[in-house]
């Protein structure tokens, strides 16, 4: 993977990397897809992929939650752990659409 | 203004916020106004360790809505998660659905200029909304301008209803979004309130030469929240990219916001350009299947669409097509008239319908409410009616009384029944019908009018009239006005 | 025999019979902690907490109403939030959250459930992303029978806690191996049920469609008191199973058939690429001694093929890291966890905090996550990865019409050295090799202890059941830890400084 490729892939992420920290991620990461190359050589030609396990025993349904209001304002508690906020909001920096 | 060798495109997406209690994945209520992140629980909050449950009213809107444009309800379909980061997207994705949608197919007919057109949906699918960033200049936490991030809004149940690209102008893509907009408050799956953001349009707007095959490159215009502004925007979009590419240049595809005030669009600071979204099926939601049962369940509670109601009445009373639209401009309108039937005969249904659209909208209309909440009932309308059909009243007296009956209904709600009879009791209003007692009014007012007389016997015709409205005044407007206009024709050519 | 050598059923009667109160079994366990801190296995200790729920626990116990694990002290692997303590997946990113609910794990357990009595947080590889527990933001968890070496990961606090003696017995949670792997390293059972048997609810996500919790401790016994505690449906999370609850006890101590062998008619599946190249010879030798001891107790051995055991590494570290991408995209410093000193605006804010706040694996496995799933290469990866993965549960149902349960090896060799493998994260994932494909198919698993090597480091035995078959699991777990001792042994008899 080149310098551009890891810098886009760092950013579709959300993570930063260090330039100095670039190459060494690249060479790790050609690693593990050296690993997971392998894939490749099974022929799964008419497999259906298996998203939550136990369906290959048997059909899953999502279950279905009753149109009601559960939840009480629990602000104080929710927010406990923001790193900042004002006014019950929470503060980023400013966004600008 | 679109030159004339060029055609436009246009898609429309609307994300109609659901009626529900609570949001689409969590147990939190999604009420609107309320102080900021009071309703939004640990869930909608992303807390670790948190995990969604799927609301059954949101699925049984988006039934709602695909049976009433006539759709294929996928009987198995998917969520699947949206992934980018953005503050007010607490989870760093939006569950929605991407390869297998709920809804797929279906249509809604439009008229633009008496041109009647039918609109192809591709699909329509759940998803959850985001939470709200305020731009008011707080300060952070090293004095940097901050945004406030208010999360109530974020998991609210959408349905995103999304269009093939076959509008052809701005006016198509308004009288589209106008029914859509009409049809999800009638089924009761959206309250259409635009001001609060629970209708939002986005406009897919690109151009190509006519007769080309391909399109063009299309720009993506957010969140128009009102049908002028998705006018104003549309046209100057397609101005915009007709002459960006008769320059010589070339549209980016990108996203664009519509401004206002300076009524333009413009590219709006990559939140979403070149966007991988990875989408994949959410791990932590089952497939969500749609049994024949439960749809046929559905079908059976809801009501007559519009278009149908129409039809019907078309049929069955010979209504005008302006009066059918009338009619059926809101459920509330149309459930009004449905129950006046109950009351009424058939005879009585032309006079009804004019009671309707005339009086009873503008009183509504006045009063900005709607014809649910009405002071006068549909049994009030039919008394009204039965009287002017015996002629207990003119249909001039039976102006005075709606209005009389509309302002007492308004501060003190009305009896059901006898109220339109004992009105007429107490103000004697009852009509003047016999001949007699006419005769002897007219007689006086001729005797005290002798100039009109003279008048009207040397040709002039509006004398009549004037010597009618003498005779209505001395009967105080109760004298029967056909019976009038014949007692004294009678008399006038002697 | 010490209070931290006691079975559960053996603490209950003592508490029953008041010859210790639950807040003093609570302080002898506290006590322990604090004298063998230098194992790093909890995180978080909160004594007043403890000791609060401890007296509760004993008002109940007075009033008759306890249950069979009312006061017995219990850990938490730190992945399952909890109000009392915090919650930090021991990760920077979330130094020193306070999470506003209990996981349900933690409720069913807790005061308001089964009436035990939380010890503290233990110690786990990051975001429970790791085999050795060294990839904790405060540091390793060291294997008691001989601190040079890993407790095994990602739940080490917990296996190195109920190994130690510092406490009955604890919680921990398996995406490809977290249970299993360190119960195997430190020579104590532990089990990771069916997928979707116990609610995700609470627990740190980190690959959502192989994430499960189930008990560590001494004995198939003491897992099965848990097990039933903590399994059951819950609305929250909606891959929870809704099936009718099981009792995981049922079993234990009775025959496998009529036969005179406690196990005579049992069938166990031997998958022959478990003891192909790359198992360490003492761990093969003490896996073989055990199903020998099997067949001696009445069960056949049987040969058995799970073609794609190789394959589940690429197909676990292709899922694994996706699923773990997007559900750890929460973590952007703006409503909780670690926020970065200085940025200059927001994209910068959310990158420095990540890049700050997770350590190297964690964003190794987000970056691969990332390339998986992104345009161009999700057919390829992800997609194929899941399709293997029917043909691997697929294998395994084919496998289960010959066997009963299946037997073989946990880990391919035994705990390692401190910082051995922590140069190249490829050579630890190679070490999952027989423990991965069983979180693939959902199927129940677990691990006993079963030899010891030269050097005096526990050797663990798996066994793989068919889906909900816990019970018969631990039947049979049970029954080879009637018959043989080595579950009993503890790092003091063998002469480590516990």
């Amino acid at each position: 993977m080149n310098i551009e490729e890891i810098n886009h892939l760092a950013k579709l992420s959300g993570l930063e990397l260090d330039p100095h920290q670039t190459k060494q991620v690249s060479m790790e990461l050609e690693n593990i897809l050296s690993l997971v190359a392998e894939l490749q050589s099974v022929d799964t030609t008419g497999v259906e992929p298996l998203f939550h396990p136990i369906a290959v025993i048997e059909p899953l349904s999502q279950a279905l939650r009753m149109d009601i209001v559960s939840e009480d304002n629990n602000r104080i508690n929710n927010m406990l752990s923001a790193p900042i906020s004002h006014e019950g909001l929470y503060l980023v920096p400013k966004v600008i659409e | 203004m679109t030159r004339s060798n060029w055609e436009v495109v246009i898609g429309l997406e609307t994300h109609a916020q659901l009626k529900t209690n609570s949001k689409i994945f969590s147990g939190a209520s999604i009420a609107f106004g309320a102080e900021p992140n009071v309703q939004a629980c640990p869930v909608d909050l992303a807390l670790p360790g948190t995990l969604p449950v799927l609301n059954q009213e949101a699925v049984n809107h988006a039934i709602r809505f695909g049976l009433a444009i006539g759709s294929k309800i996928a009987p198995i379909s998917v969520f699947a998660r949206k992934n980018y980061f953005y503050p007010d997207l607490p989870k760093g994705y939006q569950i929605s659905q991407f390869e297998l949608p709920v809804v797929v197919g279906g249509r809604i007919a439009i008229e633009v200029d008496g041109v009647k057109k039918e609109i192809q949906l591709t699909r329509a699918h759940l998803e959850e909304d985001a939470g709200k960033s305020l731009h008011d200049d707080f300060v952070g936490l090293h004095g940097e301008k901050s945004s406030g991030i208010d999360l109530n809004r974020a998991g609210t149940p959408l349905l995103e209803i999304v269009t093939d690209p076959v509008m052809r102008s701005a006016a198509e893509a308004v009288a589209y979004a106008k029914e859509l907009h009409s049809l999800v408050m009638w089924i009761g799956i959206c309250d259409g309130n635009m001001q609060e953001g629970s209708f939002r349009c986005d406009a897919n707007v690109s151009v190509r030469p006519i007769g080309q095959q391909e399109f063009g490159t299309r720009c993506e215009i957010k969140n128009l929240n009102s049908f002028k502004f998705l006018e104003e925007a549309i046209q100057y979009e397609v101005q915009r990219q007709i002459e960006l590419i008769e320059d010589g240049g070339v549209v980016k595809q990108e996203t664009r916001l519509y401004d206002p005030d300076r009524q333009e669009t413009r590219s709006m600071r990559s939140k979403e350009d070149a966007q991988d979204y990875r989408y994949f099926p959410d791990p932590d939601l089952l497939p969500l299947h749609i049994t024949q049962d439960m749809i046929a369940t559905i079908q059976a509670s809801m009501p007559a669409l519009p278009s149908i109601l129409r039809n019907t009445w078309q049929t069955e009373y010979g209504l005008s097509d302006y009066d059918a639209s009338l009619l059926t401009q809101s459920k509330s309108t149309a459930d009004y008239f449905v129950e006046l039937l109950t009351l009424i005969k058939e005879d009585l249904v032309k006079p009804a319908v004019n009671l309707m659209s005339g009086d009873l909208a503008s009183a509504l209309n006045r009063d900005g409410i709607e014809a649910a909440q009405s002071p006068l009932r549909p049994s009030h309308l039919a008394q009204i009616l039965l009287r002017i059909q015996d002629g207990t009243i003119s249909n001039k007296i039976a102006k005075d009384i709606f209005a009389t009956l509309w302002e007492r209904g308004t501060s003190g709600a009305l009896a059901d029944q006898g109220v339109v009879d004992a009105l007429i009791e107490e103000k004697g209003l009852k009509q003047i019908s016999d001949v007699g007692a006419i005769e002897k009014i007219i007689d006086q007012v001729l005797l005290d009018n002798p100039k009109s007389v003279e008048e009207y016997r040397s040709g002039k015709e509006k004398a009549f009239n004037s010597l009618v409205g003498q005779i209505m005044k001395a009967s105080k407007g109760k004298a029967n006005p056909s019976q009038v206009n014949q007692v004294l024709k009678e008399k006038l050519s002697n | 025999m010490s209070w931290h050598e006691k079975s559960l059923t053996e603490l209950s009667s003592a508490l029953s019979a008041k010859e210790i109160s639950s807040v003093e079994l609570t302080q002898f366990f506290l006590g322990r902690i604090a004298k063998f801190k230098g194992l790093n296995a909890y995180l978080d200790v909160q004594e007043e907490f403890s000791l609060r729920d401890a007296l509760v626990a004993d008002q109940k116990i007075a009033r008759g109403e306890a249950g069979p694990l009312t006061g017995i002290p219990v850990a938490h692997k730190d992945v399952f939030v909890t109000k009392d303590w915090k919650s930090t997946a021991a990760s920077k990113m979330l130094e020193s959250y306070l999470s506003p609910y209990d996981a349900r794990v933690v409720e069913l357990l807790g005061g308001s459930g089964a009436g035990m009595v939380c010890l503290g947080k233990t110690n786990m590889d990051e975001f429970a992303m790791g085999s050795s527990n060294e990839n904790s933001a405060y540091g390793p968890a060291l294997n008691p029978w001989n601190t040079n070496y890993v407790s095994g990961g990602s739940s080490g606090g917990s296996a190195v806690a109920v190994a130690a003696g510092l406490t009955p017995i604890a919680t921990g949670t398996d995406t490809g191996g977290s249970i299993r792997q360190p119960a195997a390293f430190c020579g104590i059972t532990g089990i990771k049920p069916t997928y979707g048997s116990v609610s995700r609810y609470g627990m740190i996500a980190y690959a959502s469609s192989l994430d499960q919790a189930g008990p560590m401790g001494k004995s198939a016994k003491d897992c099965a008191l848990i097990l039933n505690a903590i399994s059951g449906h819950d609305p929250r999370d909606s891959t929870s199973l809704r099936k009718d609850a099981i009792d995981y006890q049922a079993l234990l101590g009775k025959p496998w058939s009529n036969g005179s062998l406690p196990l005579q008619g049992l069938r166990i599946g031997v998958p022959e690429e478990y003891f192909a190249q790359g198992l360490q010879e003492e761990v093969r030798e003490a896996v073989q001694a055990a199903l020998k001891k099997f067949e001696e107790l009445g069960a056949t051995c049987i040969s058995v093929s799970l073609p794609k055991t190789k394959l589940s590494i690429p197909v676990y570290y292709v899922l694994a890291p996706a699923e773990a991408s997007s559900n750890l995209s929460r973590y952007d410093g703006v409503r909780y966890g670690y926020r970065a000193k200085e940025y200059k605006d927001l994209n910068q804010m959310y990158e420095r905090s990540r890049s700050e706040g997770f350590g190297a694996e964690v964003k190794r496995r987000i970056l691969i996550g990332s390339y998986v799933l992104s345009q161009g290469y999700y057919d390829a990866y992800y997609l194929q990865a899941q399709k293997i993965r029917r043909i691997i549960a697929e294998d395994f149902q084919t496998a289960f019409t010959q066997c009963d349960v299946l037997m073989g090896p946990v880990a391919p060799q035994v705990a390692w050295k401190v910082g051995e493998k922590s140069k190249d994260p490829v050579e630890m994932y190679l070490e999952d090799i027989y423990t991965l494909s069983p979180n693939l198919a959902g199927l129940p698993a677990m691990s006993i202890p079963c030899g010891m090597s030269q050097q005096g480091l526990p050797i663990g035995l798996q066994v793989i059941g068919n889906y909900f078959s816990e019970a018969k699991m631990l039947q049979v777990a049970d029954q080879f830890q009637q018959n043989s001792s080595w579950h009993l042994l503890a790092p003091s008899s063998a002469g480590a400084q516990i």
